[in-house]
């Protein structure tokens, strides 16, 4: 019971760092590069453990990320729906991939997302997104081992009682 | 073979439902966005959850500063000399510039005055910091400390020492977000000072360019060229630097050009900015002069009007010759 609650501890205040690490400002030449944080902890948590994140947490997690960036309301929650929802459907295949296969899997994912970022972005007449920022999924699938790391790390201790999983 | 399908599909089931519930949340998405892109909701949700809000801002602006700051203190002191000597020049120079622009707005002042003009203009002007933080993934808005609550309103402009930001398009209780001059959707009224050319300067999205567009042919633009705000429309006052012609290119219909500015202000730079106050009144047509004649009821009947055209001109004159 405790353990479950310290997981969601965990959970919540990994959602609250990615959020606060999406807003905070970085050096102007490698703004666009900044991987998708809150997508990167969301696909942790899905491939982690199905009972704590759905289709609709993503979903409520982007609205959040959306009244936070104040962009249009709706759009991140859609595309984190849409990419919770390709990680739930592979989770059994992507759980036991190794790490580099599961990074071109992150790449893939992170791929899409920015497509469909583009297209709504499209849609609602705002200008097109700086060509660099193509280079934030790849960026993402190599932050993804450390992100996943250090995550699992995290998670192992709180559970305690097991040994580090290795994937 | 229907029902041994059935029985065996808890998984394929699960599956279709989940698809359901996807195909669900983008439906509800999709009306999210189409609604807010219409009503603009978002502001008015941010707006009552800002008392949450700001702080996740502040927090998330943090870090930079701490860096910064720490940057601060880590410099050099023989850097610190340096630039404190070169302060000094400039602030020498800043002052004697200003005892000569004061001197030129007392004679500005007695001239307009003379002139009869009402509208002195008087800068009220708000100093705001910056909170830095990454609104969207290009950076054409910026986010200041100060909101509704300090008597911000949207529409203000927003100017830095060297030019035209932009303008507020949106405020919370403690802070407000500006449309820098580069956004797409944001426009200048501005004036080519070498010629008096009156131009509008759009934002292209690209930090260091705006176009002047549906300029003719032949005008008289070169590079170099200053262009500062017309004061036409009322919203911009008059005479801020809004930017330096880079080049000039014919348009894409070809048949106007289009001048490219670098702009003034310094966009990716400035910490602190200047909100200035509404005009207090806003330039419009004069009122219409008060009629000056003989009254009505001493027009002349209809039997004496019969020649229509030289009735005005009798009524005119004695006016114009009377004191």
């Amino acid at each position: 019971m405790n353990r479950l609650r310290a997981q969601g501890w965990a959970f919540w205040v990994a959602i609250i760092a990615s959020l606060l690490l999406m807003l905070m400002p970085l050096p102007v030449v490698i703004q666009p590069l900044k991987p998708y944080w809150p997508a990167l902890v969301l696909m942790y948590w899905a491939l982690e453990s199905t009972d704590q994140v759905g289709v609709g947490l993503a979903f409520c997690v982007g609205l959040a990320a959306d009244l936070l960036n104040g962009a249009l309301l709706g759009d991140q929650a859609l595309r984190l729906a849409v990419l919770v929802f390709i990680a739930l459907r592979f989770r059994s295949r992507l759980r036991f991939f190794p790490m580099w296969q599961q990074a071109l899997a992150v790449w893939l994912l992170l791929l899409n997302n920015h497509v469909l970022q583009a297209l709504i972005r499209a849609f609602a007449g705002a200008p097109a997104m700086p060509a660099l920022s193509w280079l934030a999924p790849a960026v993402g699938a190599v932050v993804w081992p450390f992100v996943f790391l250090l995550l699992d790390d995290i998670n192992t201790r709180i559970r305690g009682k097991k040994g580090p999983r290795t994937t | 073979m229907a029902l041994p399908q059935q029985e065996s599909t808890p998984i394929f089931s699960d599956a279709t439902a989940g698809t359901l519930r996807l195909i669900a949340y983008l439906a509800l998405a999709a009306v999210l966005m189409v609604l807010d892109h219409r009503n603009g909701w978002l502001h008015q949700v941010r707006y009552a959850t800002a008392a949450a809000i700001v702080p996740v801002y502040r927090l998330a602006a943090a870090p930079a500063e701490w860096v910064h700051d720490a940057g601060t203190t880590l410099t050099q002191r023989r850097k610190l000399v340096d630039e404190n000597r070169q302060l000094h020049e400039a602030l020498l120079l800043a002052e004697a510039r200003l005892d000569r622009l004061d001197a030129v707005t007392r004679q500005n002042a007695r001239l307009k005055e003379l002139l009869d003009t009402r509208r002195l203009l008087g800068l009220h002007a708000q100093l705001a910091r910056l909170i830095n933080v990454q609104l969207g993934p290009t950076r054409d808005r910026i986010m200041l400390n100060a909101g509704a609550d300090e008597g911000v309103h949207v529409g203000q402009v927003v100017i830095d020492g060297h030019g035209v930001m932009g303008q507020i398009t949106e405020t919370l209780p403690h802070a407000s977000i500006v449309m820098l001059v580069i956004d797409p959707d944001h426009a200048v009224p501005v004036v080519f000072s070498r010629t008096g050319l009156r131009g509008i300067a759009h934002g292209t999205g690209d930090p260091d360019q705006l176009t002047v567009p549906n300029l003719p042919l032949s005008a008289d633009v070169k590079a170099g060229d200053t262009l500062v705000t017309s004061g036409l429309g009322g919203r911009f006052p008059a005479g801020f630097p809004v930017g330096t012609v880079t080049g000039i290119q014919r348009g894409s219909s070809g048949m106007f050009a289009e001048a490219l500015v670098k702009p003034a202000a310094h966009l990716e730079r400035s910490g602190e900015v200047l909100l200035l106050q509404d005009q207090p009144d806003p330039v419009g047509p004069p009122a219409p002069a008060p009629a000056v004649g003989p009254p009505a009821s001493l027009a002349p009947t209809s039997a004496t009007r019969k020649p229509a055209a030289a009735a005005p001109a009798t009524r005119a004159a004695p006016a114009g010759t009377r004191p």
